[in-house]
């Protein structure tokens, strides 16, 4: 008798400390992905990844020579291969692995400015399989089917900057059947294949967390944008840079008091989109940019405004009950149809951006923490499993891959 | 090099859209009229390339857009469309020596696409502007709502979980300033996202004046009037005041308000988040007051005389309120000290010197209302009764004289390190003349140029500046006023410089420079 009375005061002083505790959160809303909660699955034990073991010319030894490569925005490729050495999904028997991981950084190759040059990174990429392709068998076994690497460059393995060279280039075609973890994503473009994983940039999470400010802070700027509307070295004129977007941004609402855009750099940029409720997201030279992952850290509503692409984790989070999309050539009513969403709609979009799961799967933590970004793409490698029986090549088969294809400078070694 | 990219860029464009444009017909068939319009169309590329050599710009895509021109659309409605459609159709192309945007210019080259499904095209896009690029007023009032609605969503999440009433209690008399203070406290007032009560206490008796003013808050007001009048000297102002003080929480205690009682001297300056913070109260709170003791000296002189050097750090704002120590526990109070102003300090409303406050100000304490009323039961023993102050009204300098523990006030506004109100006195002379309601009615008809008036050293005067600007009195921050009739209009800028000096000998009475 007296332990049931225990056990039942015990229960209820159980009920009061959740229901004060749940009085102090914030008031967050689940995200159900299309494909279920995909978010808070755990990929352990799912999956098995074998690392290759590459000469240190193809990481170490690139990431000594330029340091900087661990903090832009192109980093993922590094903490991607630091988190899966001590992961626990890591194996050393090649012959239980679901898939296989290059740890090749092929951006890591940056100007005095920083920006990186991708002219060397295809035959980079193409020595590294060939080495691979050598010295395992699995490679061969499905010509890359069951491998994928980590490609975050503009047009991912396209490795060009400028659209209609990476175009041109497509994928590299040895990398065509490989699952390319990338940061690109436009509908029906060549440079991103299907079946590819697409991943937010990398995004600092230390310097971000250090710029927060307490969440009473009233939100008063309307739309916040800081970045250039046009690219005066490359073209002065506009029109190509962004596909005319920002230029139509700055063109329309220069002078309108609910839009605080410029070209700034100011150091309380973090602080600043803390306290906007619309944070603009338009592409660039190409479509993705950190923008999107300060503004679901910050709690901004991201309004993207980049024609037919492909957000990150695209089948485990809805953009669309996140972020408002707007079309490139709705631009000049992009007022409109900000004020005309009802505030209910902005209220329910920023509860669901309130929710802790949704900011931890776009950054890159270091040490890793569960749910995040690292996890996600294994989730998304784990939901592709098991792999298609057709995949296999036969023994003494037809290749499929042309291992000669591609531009003429390509072929040179590396 | 940038135009022989373009130029090759085009051919690839152009031979890939043949490619893509003869892939529906039949292709295996018509090998020889495939190569001889291929050799066609590259004599006439070669041609345009030439001519476009020579004239400098893109002749060729003029020439196409003259040879395979649909109507022109309207470029504000025109989709951008695919890929199908771009070697038939080229729409508007505007002069390349026109490089202004702003120019409705919908310069689109057949360019590169990304794949023939795709809408998406990479090349030159137009910049679209719409018609009239400016905001519309509708909208911004849709988003101030939107962003209302927003703020209101965070102070229910975050802010103060069950807010009070707001109780002001505000001093005041009619006065040529009491316009601009009260709408001033009146402003933030409005602000303040709490319900609110607001006690205006008038010395004098009510007047319509004071009335209209606080009319337009749409606060809910108690507009008090009180039988004595406000006198000269600043002293037994500040007495004055304090006795109307008490009669305000007097109509507190009849009326039963609830809420926390706050005091805002209608020339006080006060943030939004010190109504944030006063919501933490539980029975008396002190608060950090920013003192701005005003002094009309120039630079040299009051820093010579006023501050001596060893208090050089008094240069900053002197602060009154709460001192806690590390455990941020009430110790004691920072008062201001009036020692270097010793002899210094004004006597009378409208004199030049500095005002110098209590040393402690009322507005610094918020109460509880609850403590006010007759019969509270949840009042603590360390409060004292209203009533036993009514007898010894002359000596109530700061509400903490209602206490008989001082040290159970509870500091706010992080232990007082958080300054968010600030005391300032800045007031005209008694006698200063100023239009009733400030309104000028009827309006002036005489204007005097203001060359005529003798201002010993003042530069000539540029014409623009002769005009008469009606109804406007300019609110100076000097303790004075002119005592001769008010002019209409104010004289240049320029003149003003010239005001301290020219002033002095105009007021009679003044003290001499010290």
């Amino acid at each position: 008798m007296r332990t049931w009375v225990w056990v039942f005061s015990v229960l209820v002083v159980y009920g009061f400390v959740l229901r004060i505790s749940a009085d102090q959160k914030a008031r967050t809303e689940r995200i159900s992905g299309s494909a279920g909660d995909v978010l808070e699955d755990n990929p352990v034990g799912r999956l098995k990844v074998y690392i290759y073991e590459l000469p240190s010319k193809y990481n170490k030894k690139l990431l000594q020579k330029d340091p900087r490569c661990l903090n832009h925005m192109f980093a993922a490729e590094i903490y991607m291969h630091r988190f899966l050495l001590s992961s626990p999904v890591r194996t050393l028997n090649p012959e239980e692995a679901d898939w296989f991981y290059t740890p090749i950084y092929t951006t890591c190759d940056l100007t005095p400015t920083g920006l990186p040059l991708p002219f060397k990174s295809p035959r980079m990429m193409r020595s590294a399989v060939q080495l691979i392709s050598s010295s395992r068998p699995y490679w061969n076994r499905t010509e890359g089917a069951d491998h994928f690497f980590v490609v975050p460059h503009d047009f991912g393995a396209c490795f060009h900057y400028q659209e209609e060279k990476a175009i041109e280039r497509g994928i590299l075609p040895l990398l065509q059947r490989a699952t390319l973890v990338q940061t690109f994503g436009q509908r029906n473009h060549v440079c991103l294949n299907e079946g590819s994983i697409t991943i937010p940039p990398y995004a600092p999470p230390q310097k971000m967390q250090a710029h927060l400010i307490p969440q009473e802070t009233p939100r008063s700027i309307f739309v916040y944008f800081r970045g250039l509307f046009y690219d005066v070295n490359n073209d002065p004129e506009g029109g190509y840079y962004a596909r005319g977007a920002r230029a139509a941004v700055w063109e329309n609402f220069k002078d309108n008091p609910l839009f605080d855009i410029s070209t700034d750099h100011p150091t309380t940029y973090y602080e600043d989109m803390q306290r906007a409720i619309f944070c603009l997201c338009p592409l660039g030279w190409a479509p993705w940019s950190p923008r999107l992952v300060e503004a679901v850290v910050f709690g901004c509503i991201p309004v993207i405004i980049a024609d037919d692409i492909v957000l990150p984790f695209a089948d485990a989070i809805p953009w669309e009950e996140i972020g408002v999309f707007v079309a490139e050539e709705d631009v000049p009513n992009l007022d409109t149809i900000l004020t005309s969403i009802p505030p209910e709609v902005i209220l329910r979009k920023q509860r669901l951006l309130a929710n802790p799961s949704m900011k931890r799967a776009m950054l890159f933590p270091q040490p890793a923490q569960a749910g995040d970004a690292f996890h996600q793409i294994l989730n998304g490698l784990a939901r592709k499993l098991p792999h298609d029986k057709t995949i296999y090549m036969k023994k003494h088969g037809p290749k499929i891959l042309n291992w000669t294809a591609g531009p003429v400078g390509d072929l040179k070694p590396w | 090099m940038k135009f022989s990219a373009w130029q090759q860029s085009y051919a690839n464009k152009r031979s890939s859209s043949f490619r893509a444009s003869s892939g529906p017909l039949d292709s295996s068939s018509d090998g020889s009229i495939k190569s001889a319009s291929a050799i066609f169309w590259l004599i006439l590329h070669g041609l345009c390339c030439l001519i476009s050599l020579v004239l400098g710009f893109r002749f060729s895509r003029l020439v196409f857009f003259l040879l395979f021109s649909s109507p022109a659309a309207n470029i504000y409605t025109a989709p951008f469309r695919s890929a199908s459609e771009l070697a038939q159709t080229l729409t508007l192309y505007s002069t390349p020596a026109s490089t202004n945007i702003e120019l409705p210019a919908a310069n689109r080259t057949a360019g590169i696409t990304a794949s023939p499904n795709s809408r998406v095209v990479v090349g030159r896009h137009g910049i679209r502007i719409r018609p009239w690029p400016h905001p519309n007023p509708v909208e911004v009032m849709q988003a101030h709502r939107i962003i209302e609605r927003v703020q209101k969503e965070q102070r229910l999440q975050f802010g103060v979980k069950h807010p009070r009433t707001v109780i002001v209690v505000t001093p005041t008399y009619v006065r040529t300033f009491q316009a601009l203070h009260l709408t001033g406290v009146m402003h933030s007032l409005m602000n303040v996202p709490y319900d609110l009560v607001w006690i205006v206490v008038e010395a004098g008796g009510a007047t319509n004046e004071t009335a209209s003013i606080i009319a337009k808050s749409g606060l809910r007001t108690f507009h008090v009037g009180f039988r004595q009048r406000m006198p000269n000297l600043w002293a037994e102002r500040h007495r004055l005041e304090a006795r109307m003080r008490l009669h305000a929480l007097r109509i507190v205690r009849e009326k039963k308000l609830d809420g926390i009682v706050m005091f805002a001297d209608d020339s006080n300056m006060h943030s939004m988040e010190l109504f944030d913070e006063i919501q933490n109260v539980k029975w008396v709170g002190a608060l950090s007051v920013g003192i701005l003791a005003h002094s009309s000296q120039t630079g040299e002189e009051s820093s010579a005389s006023v501050i001596p050097k060893e208090d050089e750090e008094n240069r900053a704002v002197p602060v009154q309120g709460p001192a806690c120590n590390s455990s941020n526990q009430l110790v004691g109070w920072h008062t201001f000290n009036s020692l270097p102003y010793v002899g210094k300090s004004a006597t009378y409303i409208g004199d030049r010197e500095i005002v110098l406050p209590r040393k402690l100000e009322w507005a610094g304490f918020v109460l509880n209302s609850q403590l006010l009323w007759k019969d509270a039961e949840d009042r603590p023993e360390w409060v004292k009764d209203l009533d036993t102050l009514d007898h010894a009204d002359e000596d109530v300098e700061t509400p903490l004289s209602l206490l008989k523990d001082v040290s159970l006030v509870e500091p706010l506004g992080s232990c007082g390190r958080q300054i968010m109100l600030w005391w300032l006195r800045v007031e005209a002379r008694a006698d200063s003349k100023f239009p009733p309601g400030w309104i000028i009615d009827p309006p002036l008809e005489i204007t005097v140029p203001s060359k005529r008036t003798p201002w010993p050293d003042a530069p000539p005067e540029l014409p623009s500046n002769e005009k008469a600007v009606t109804g406007v009195q300019e609110h100076t921050l000097k303790h004075s006023s002119k005592t001769q009739t008010s002019r209409s209009k104010r004289s240049s800028r320029s003149k003003r410089k010239h005001d301290p000096k020219t002033v002095e000998l105009q007021l009679p009475g003044r003290h001499s420079e010290n």
